[in-house]
């Protein structure tokens, strides 16, 4: 399955991604949705940048790796988080916003939305009208590819 | 033809066990399931019951698996039906519901029967005209139609399980009162200056707290506490403490410390007998020392562990166990992971938030980190996920540079070779 990855000596740590991955999961189609969507508002995306790696030389992007054994699924109490062909995908309606994926996802890919009553992960643009992931398809540098590498 | 498993108990660790073992035999060509639960329900999340009360989640959707999961995972189910006994030499369960009886006979069991409360012996108890733990489904659902607002509420037990009721009753009535023989709250999953960051903010939220302070006796609606003071109430929430649930496995002659004996594959004494989930011991590789872990993710783990193996498979054994907790109050939550052991890193943020990082042997052993008072601040706990794969894995400390990570956990800490790792296939 494709999965999202992330070439990190091409990040140039701009959070671009970041600001279409919001844009994307707040209904937006195209990057022309950005200004209605985001302007003003605190975004909540659900890749998000890590900068200063390695003394401050390196940045690079990270979101929900749809790990092949999901501990954030095994751990759900809720049944809320289930994995659709390949893809963990988190039901806003039956979480609670116990945290528990929070504390047992091992890339810290989950994390609560922005009103912090449930949580929020990625779902590689899949449901939303997107279609494909738009951090990929935006990165300026190629630093972040939608690409089949199997299970390691 | 195809074998047997029966599966007595109808939660995570049951349907951990069918998950893996259908994911392995998918047409049930070689293994029959059936399940049987004293509970008539359809699997629900049990710790969602005082969100039910909250009003957090319903009915229909605090359902663990879809409607179809039965049917899907060829399942037979015995719902409402009690078992009795286990003839392990016979190799068959005794059963009960209403007036009818019967035997099943299994190749493999699972015992998932998960705990049971704990009511120590309280003087004048039987008097008291409505009482009830806080456990299962119909125990949220009497509290929800017995529960109105001038209903005074008595909750005996300030633990995770007195403490989740407290908030969820919290919608239905303003007057709760929660009592404590110990001095403080939380005591399986927070140490003294914690617990008193949570009291605080739960005092805030409209309980009052008795700590250090029990019942003597009980006369009706009225506790006469040790100190004197009486407390009037009309509900009584008996939320002392929970038991593993090792009768069944016990008079079948297996093995039994405070829960059912079991190896790394979650095998009781009793040949062909399985037992996972609350009514079993764990091996907490934080501490070294086996204990009850009675936490949904290890029921979980545990019940898949046992699937696998009931399929033939001995590859993944149950053996990074380690305690866990995601809980919160009123907003403000609490994560925690491991043993507080070691040395301690602690950090009481202005904000009202709490850190504990426990670092032992170049490991990270456990962890305690509290979110702040602005309940739309996550950044305490953000992540913390991070923190419980260092100790779940044993990495050693000195691989990567905790000293970046320890106050806000992030994946920058580790190495580009390990983050390439990481983060350029799939890992687990």
């Amino acid at each position: 399955m494709k999965r999202v990855y992330v070439n990190e000596e091409w990040c140039l740590g701009c959070h671009l991604c970041e600001y279409h991955c919001a844009n994307a999961n707040m209904g937006g189609v195209t990057p022309q949705d950005m200004v209605r969507n985001l302007r003003g508002r605190t975004i909540h995306p659900r890749i998000r940048v890590e900068d200063g790696a390695d003394g401050g030389k390196i940045n690079f992007a990270v979101q929900c790796r749809h790990c092949y054994d999901p501990m954030c699924v095994k751990s759900c109490i809720a049944g809320a988080l289930t994995v659709e062909d390949g893809v963990v995908t988190h039901n806003p309606d039956k979480c609670v916003g116990c945290f528990t994926c929070v504390l047992t996802c091992p890339y810290g890919c989950i994390m609560p939305d922005g009103d912090g009553k449930v949580v929020q992960k990625c779902e590689l643009c899949l449901r939303n009208k997107v279609g494909a992931p738009a951090c990929a398809e935006h990165c300026p540098n190629r630093a972040i590819v939608y690409e089949e590498r199997g299970v390691m | 033809m195809a074998k047997k498993f029966v599966i007595i108990g109808n939660s995570a660790a049951a349907v951990g066990a069918v998950e893996s073992l259908r994911a392995i035999d998918s047409d049930a060509e070689s293994w029959e399931i059936v399940l049987i639960s004293d509970e008539p329900h359809h699997t629900y999340g049990r710790p969602l019951i005082s969100y039910l009360l909250f009003g957090k989640t319903d009915e229909e959707r605090m359902k663990f698996r879809p409607d179809d999961f039965y049917s899907a995972n060829k399942i037979t189910t015995m719902l409402g039906c009690t078992v009795t006994k286990i003839d392990a030499s016979a190799k068959t369960v005794s059963w009960s519901k209403d007036s009818y009886s019967g035997e099943l006979k299994y190749d493999k069991l699972l015992a998932a029967i998960g705990s049971v409360p704990f009511i120590p012996p309280m003087d004048g108890i039987d008097t008291v005209p409505l009482k009830t733990p806080f456990m299962k489904l119909d125990d949220a659902k009497l509290l929800q139609e017995r529960v109105d607002a001038d209903t005074r509420v008595f909750i005996v037990g300030a633990g995770l399980i007195g403490l989740k009721c407290a908030e969820g009753i919290s919608k239905l009535t303003k007057h709760i009162t929660v009592c404590d023989l110990a001095s403080r709250i939380l005591p399986s999953i927070l140490e003294a200056e914690p617990a008193e960051i949570m009291r605080n903010w739960i005092e805030g939220n409209g309980v009052r707290f008795m700590l250090g302070d029990t019942v003597s006796e009980f006369k009706g609606k009225t506790a006469v506490m040790k100190s004197g003071e009486r407390v009037e109430f009309d509900v009584l929430v008996l939320a002392v403490g929970v038991r593993p649930n090792v009768a069944l496995i016990k008079d079948a002659g297996g093995e039994v410390n405070r829960g059912i004996v079991t190896d790394q594959f979650c095998r009781t004494s009793l040949k062909d007998v399985y037992a996972a989930g609350d009514c079993s011991e764990s091996y907490d590789i934080t501490s070294g020392q086996t204990k009850i872990l009675a936490l949904l993710p290890n029921a979980y783990a545990q019940g898949y562990v046992v699937g696998r193996h009931v399929a033939g498979l001995e590859d993944k054994p149950y053996d990074s166990a380690i305690p866990l907790n995601a809980i919160g109050f009123w907003g403000k939550h609490i994560l925690s992971a491991g043993s507080y052991v070691g040395e301690k890193y602690e950090v009481f943020g202005k904000d009202g938030s709490y850190r504990l990082i426990c670092r032992e042997d170049g490991l990270l052993k456990g962890f305690i980190l509290i979110g702040g008072n602005d309940v739309h601040d996550h950044s305490a706990f953000d992540r913390a996920g991070i923190y419980t794969n260092l100790i779940k894995d044993r990495i050693p400390l000195d691989t990567l540079n905790f000293e970046e990570i320890k106050d806000r956990a992030s994946l920058k800490g580790f190495t580009a070779e390990a983050r390439k790792r990481k983060l350029g296939g799939v890992e687990r």
